[in-house]
């Protein structure tokens, strides 16, 4: 999967989980302010992300630091990079 | 201190026939019936009763997925109605203080399909990765009363007493004593269920649910008939909006009547069985509480559900307390047991019924059975000035609730 098809994939999935308007899906679209999502959508969101890429995050440190939907790219394209290097 | 006089502005209706009390109240008048043969009856192994009323032309996306996310179909149910009945009394955000607003509504059980997909993550999955944030909010006891509150901003008291089918009726009448004595200015009151097969199943297995009309939905239930065979499980929301009559003159709110009086009485002899005796003292309790006379009520709207022995018994109460003149029908024919709702979807019938003079029959009642007649069932349309109504509620567990308004005069 490409980065390009990860960001799809993930945007698609947010859309869908939290009805988002799709013009908001912008990277520095922040996940409280303008996306207007909350604690209990960011547990949700560990799910259905996980559900979209089959790894676990919900022990990840790095989750609670995410504030934006570019964060929430790098994370998972980071994440996707280390599982095939280590696969 | 003097009691406070208590009055309903508002009023919501989610039913079998659609969303909106107009819509509830005009299919009620055209003598339409809500009941359908439910597929998922029909295809379970061992089940007698097929028949079900289940809520249809409902749109849930009108609510804010913020708010819609910790909702059952139960709760999406109440909101809807309460929307309508704030709307009704012309009551928004914007122009009351919602601090001594508050809501007391309940439901006789749990969103059933909320649990089956946990235990269904649980015990067939055995996987938990798939469980939503939201998922105890839809199953907490409270579910419907918070997550109104949670969309209208409520700040007063948040109460959700169950008391299966006497829910709708207890709520009511906890609304209006709330407001007499000073406690609440505004109180939304009502009852919701969502349907669940379950229901069915456990009334059909106490051979309570009816049965022979599986072929033909809209023949049953038959309460009073001769050929009644069981009640008819179903589901909706009613509510009442209640503030005081001085509020609501202030206001200059369109007054729709008043409550007077409110009785709930325990049968502490079986759980499942009502006895006329219980039946009568409950409703004693309500003259009494309303200070009023079996002769000064004009309609009673029974509880009077279609099964065998229940509409009996609940005849005979009716006889024994107001003789057989009052004119008496059920609504249970054209939308089933409502079980929660009931009590406030039927008091909203009863209202419209109070303001346009006229009294709605009981669906299917086609020949009564004889040891009912003793009792005045309206058996068309009557064109009828009725002042006074009392409202009946019996439920499972031995709880008994009659709530009494009428037309309200306050000059």
């Amino acid at each position: 999967m490409t980065d390009d098809e990860i960001i799809d994939t993930i945007n698609r999935a947010l859309v869908k989980e939290f009805e988002l308007d799709k013009k908001k899906m912008l990277s520095d679209a922040h996940l409280f302010d303008t996306l207007e999502l909350d604690s209990l959508d960011m547990v949700d969101m560990v799910i259905v992300l996980e559900n979209a890429f089959k790894f676990k995050i919900t022990e990840e440190k790095e989750i609670r630091e995410i504030r934006t939907l570019g964060d929430i790219h790098n994370f998972v394209i980071k994440k996707s990079n280390e599982i095939r290097k280590g696969s | 201190m003097e009691p406070r006089r208590v009055v309903i502005t508002g009023m919501g209706a989610v039913s079998p026939f659609g969303q909106g009390s107009e819509i509830f109240y005009d299919s009620l008048v055209k003598g339409r019936s809500g009941i359908i043969c439910h597929p998922d009856l029909a295809s379970m192994e061992g089940v007698r009763s097929m028949v079900a009323g289940k809520v249809k032309n409902i749109d849930p996306m009108i609510i804010p997925r913020k708010f819609r996310r910790s909702m059952s179909d139960m709760s999406v149910y109440s909101v809807l109605a309460c929307q309508e009945a704030l709307s009704m009394a012309g009551i928004f955000p914007e122009n009351y203080s919602n601090d001594n607003m508050g809501i007391v509504l309940g439901s006789t059980i749990n969103s059933i399909d909320t649990f089956v997909n946990f235990f269904n993550d649980y015990f067939v999955n055995k996987n938990m990765e798939n469980m939503r944030s939201t998922t105890f909010f839809k199953l907490m006891n409270h579910s419907c009363a918070f997550n109104v509150s949670q969309v209208f901003g409520l700040k007063g008291r948040v109460i959700a007493p169950s008391a299966a089918c006497s829910t709708g009726c207890q709520t009511v009448g906890i609304g209006y004593e709330m407001i007499a004595f000073g406690k609440q200015d505004y109180m939304l009151c009502g009852g919701a269920d969502e349907y669940h097969p379950f229901t069915t199943m456990s009334f059909d297995l106490i051979n309570a649910a009816s049965t022979s009309y599986n072929g033909s939905p809209s023949k049953t239930p038959r309460p009073f008939d001769r050929d009644r065979d069981g009640m008819v499980c179903s589901e909706g929301c009613g509510i009442l909006l209640l503030e005081t009559l001085e509020s609501a003159k202030k206001r200059g709110a369109e007054i729709l009547s008043e409550v007077i009086g409110f009785a709930s009485t325990a049968n502490p002899e079986n759980i499942a069985n009502p006895s006329a005796e219980s039946l009568i003292e409950c409703m004693k309790k309500a003259l009494s509480d309303a200070n009023i006379s079996p002769h000064d009520v004009d309609y009673v709207n029974a509880h009077a559900t279609g099964t065998i022995q229940g509409d009996i018994e609940e005849s005979r109460a009716i006889y024994s307390v107001f003789g057989g003149g009052v004119p008496v029908s059920s609504l249970k024919g054209h939308i089933g047991h409502t079980m929660a709702a009931s009590g406030s979807l039927e008091l909203i019938a009863s209202i419209h019924m109070l303001r346009k003079k006229e009294v709605i029959p009981t669906l299917n009642l086609e020949n009564i059975d004889d040891l009912c007649k003793i009792v005045n069932f309206v058996q068309s349309l009557e064109k009828k000035e009725i002042k006074c109504v009392l409202k009946n509620n019996f439920a499972l567990g031995g709880v008994n609730s009659c709530l009494i308004i009428r037309s309200c005069e306050h000059d």
